[in-house]
Formats: C-alpha cells, structure tokens, sequence
C-alpha cells in the first residue's frame, strides 16, 4: 500500500495515471448533474411554505457542502506535505483552493439570493453566514500568500501552516446554529434525522455527489498542469512537450 | 526524535494553538456572538437598553393588526412576550406562529421595530403533506 502511494505520487506516474482517472470523473459528474437538474426542477415538490424558492437549496447546501469538504482535503493535504513531505500533497493543496473558494462564493450568493425574498434581507451578521464569509477570506488569504512567494517550496510551506491554522473554523461554520442563536435554520439532515421531503432529499443528494465527482475532475486537471509546471526541467516532461509539438 | 516525528509534533501543536486561541476568543464574545435576544432574556435585562438591539421569538397567533403599512403583533418565546411596532414591507414568509426576528429597540414597553426578518426552520415538506400534518394535529 506504502510503496504505491508513493509510485503513484511521484510526479511523471501521477501526470500518466491522473490523465486516465478524469473521464471516469467527468462522466458520472455530468449524468449525475442531468439526473439531479430534472430531480430539483421537476420531481421534488413545492414548499409548503418557501413555494418555488426552495430549489435554490439544490445548489445552496451542495456548494456549501463542498467549501467545507474542499477546505478539509486542503488541510489535511497540507498536514500531509509539511510532515511526510510528499510534493503531491502540496500541489492538490494548492490547486484545490481557487475550486474551493469558487464553491463558497457559489454558496454566499444562492444564500443571499434566497434570503432576500424568505429572510427579507440580502445579509446578515449572524454567526453562520459571518464563518462562512471568514472561510472564503481562507481561502483568498491561501491563494495570495502562495502566490507572494517565488520558490514554490517556500511557499508551500507557509500557506500549509495558513490552511492548518484555518481548519479550526469548519467546525464553528458547521455547529454555528446550534451554538448561537441565528437567523439560518438549523441542519435538516443528520445522522439520526431527515426533515425533509423525499424527493428532494433525492435531489440534494444527486447534486452533492455531482459535484464532489466535478471536484475530483478539477483537482487532477489542475493538479497535472501545475505538475508540468513544477516539473518543467525533467527529462520526461521535455519529452511530453516535444512529443505534443512534432 | 525523527525529523518526521518533529513536524508531526509541530502540526500538533499548530492545531492546538488554533483551537485554544479560538476558544477563547468566542468566551470573550460570549453572548455578543448571538443574533438575538429572546423576550425572556430581554424580561431579564440582558438586552441592552442605550442602543437598538434584535429580538427574536414566534408571532403570536391572533395578534397581528395592520392598517396601510404598519403592523403590531406580539412575539413571545412561550415565557414572556413584547409587543412589536413596524412600519413597512414584511417578508414573504412572515404569519402568525412563525419564527422572527426583528431590530429595533424598547420604548415604553413596546418594541419599537426598524426591520423584521423571517426566520425559517429546518422542516422542508411540500404543501399537501404541511395541510395533512396540521389535519392531524386538530
């Protein structure tokens, strides 16, 4: 098990076996987007009393879900970087954080969208919206520290240490209804209880795999070009190139 | 110690220190972190009384009146209740029994409001599964 995590992480197998996984995630991303799009708009009903405007969830919740998973992989690749020293647990870090940010701002502005015509306001400071505006300042704060550095080592480094101190903020944005009084709801879904309709349950779910497939394309992609790039003096990405030019 | 071993213990330690600093930080902010007071919280004097404050609880069923755009309803937390004063728009989910939380601050005993939001629960059902459940509960 060791000695093919490390065959696979060392840079040219990744750059050879990443390039075969991405149709494999690209394709349930795209049925499982189809499947869920005509589950949130034509089989889940109504809200009793959101009406219409509760399909917004379908997007909301599945994009939050991801700002918090995304931030936890980034985490735990930085941990895994700074101690075992693995250049493939830093480069997933690194290109996972535009993606990550991308699904917070993707859950602030449903949520806004939404909160304006229930709530009767765009914003609010309560304690969830507030962790999980913090979380997406995370991650911009990630991206321009390692982007302040010229040697990728460096830098490396020191946003990992950044991602790590960040974690502790996924629990407050995760328990923060039900520590504080707030004006977002409480979770319908746990462990022990669903307070909500079937159907869109159904719909919820089928968007959230989607876009943990969709995360998973994104992440090889981008981690193969960043690759490339810190690769760009061996001997075997010359011949990639070469290859690609005659 | 290895190397490896030192920067596990490193990562640790990082991760500690984040916890601990965060911890007391929300023990510092204590009830400041919170978006409302409750009207018995409010009863008890925990709300400020210098400077407007939120307070949140149900719309009380059969209080609410309106002439043109202002509105008075009562909410309460089942222990206490203040009267509310508004004048404006309300929110699309605003009735009586749900949950709201309005800004605005106490004069006389009456709330006095600036703006009333709706708060909405974690239950997501459609209508004719809402109508049953209240058949049942009747």
């Amino acid at each position: 098990m060791w000695k093919w995590i490390q065959a696979f992480a060392s840079p040219r197998n990744f750059y050879q076996t990443s390039g075969k996984i991405i149709p494999w995630l690209m394709a349930p991303f795209i049925a499982l987007s189809l499947i869920g799009l005509y589950w949130s708009f034509v089989v889940s009903p109504a809200d009793y009393q959101q009406g219409e405007s509760v399909r917004i969830m379908y997007v909301h919740v599945p994009a939050a879900w991801m700002s918090l998973f995304i931030y936890i992989v980034m985490a735990i690749a930085s941990g895994i970087g700074l101690i075992w020293q693995i250049k493939l647990a830093h480069i997933v870090a690194k290109v996972s954080a535009p993606v990550g940010a991308a699904f917070t701002l993707l859950a602030l502005v449903t949520g806004s969208v939404w909160g304006k015509p229930m709530w009767g306001t765009w914003w609010a400071w309560d304690a969830r919206l507030t962790s999980e505006l913090i979380l997406l300042f995370l991650y911009l704060a990630y991206i321009s520290l390692h982007n302040a550095f010229d040697n990728p080592k460096t830098a490396d480094k020191a946003s990992s240490v950044l991602a790590i101190v960040g974690l502790v903020n996924i629990p407050i944005i995760y328990y923060s209804v039900e520590w504080w009084n707030s004006l977002h709801q409480g979770s319908s879904i746990s462990t022990t209880k669903i307070s909500m309709q079937i159907d869109m349950f159904i719909a919820l779910m089928l968007i959230s795999f989607a876009f943990k497939f969709l995360y998973g394309a994104l992440v090889l992609m981008r981690a193969r070009d960043e690759v490339l790039v810190r690769e760009q003096n061996s001997r075997w990405v010359r011949e990639i190139i070469v290859g690609v030019g005659k | 110690m290895t190397k490896r071993q030192n920067r596990m213990v490193l990562v640790a330690l990082l991760i500690a220190g984040a916890i601990l600093a965060v911890t007391l930080l929300l023990q510092a902010l204590g009830n400041n972190s919170n978006y409302f007071y409750s009207p018995t919280s409010v009863k008890q004097g925990k709300a400020p009384t210098d400077r407007s404050f939120r307070l949140g609880g149900l719309v009380v069923v059969g209080s609410f009146k309106r002439e043109d755009l202002k509105s008075t309803f009562d909410v309460t937390d089942n222990n206490n209740k203040f009267t509310i004063e508004y004048t404006g728009i309300l929110p699309d989910l605003f009735r009586e029994g749900q949950g709201i939380i309005t800004t605005g601050s106490l004069v006389n005993g009456r709330f006095i409001a600036t703006e009333v939001l709706a708060k909405h629960d974690e239950n997501y059902m459609p209508p004719e599964v809402a109508d049953a459940l209240k058949q049942a509960q009747e």
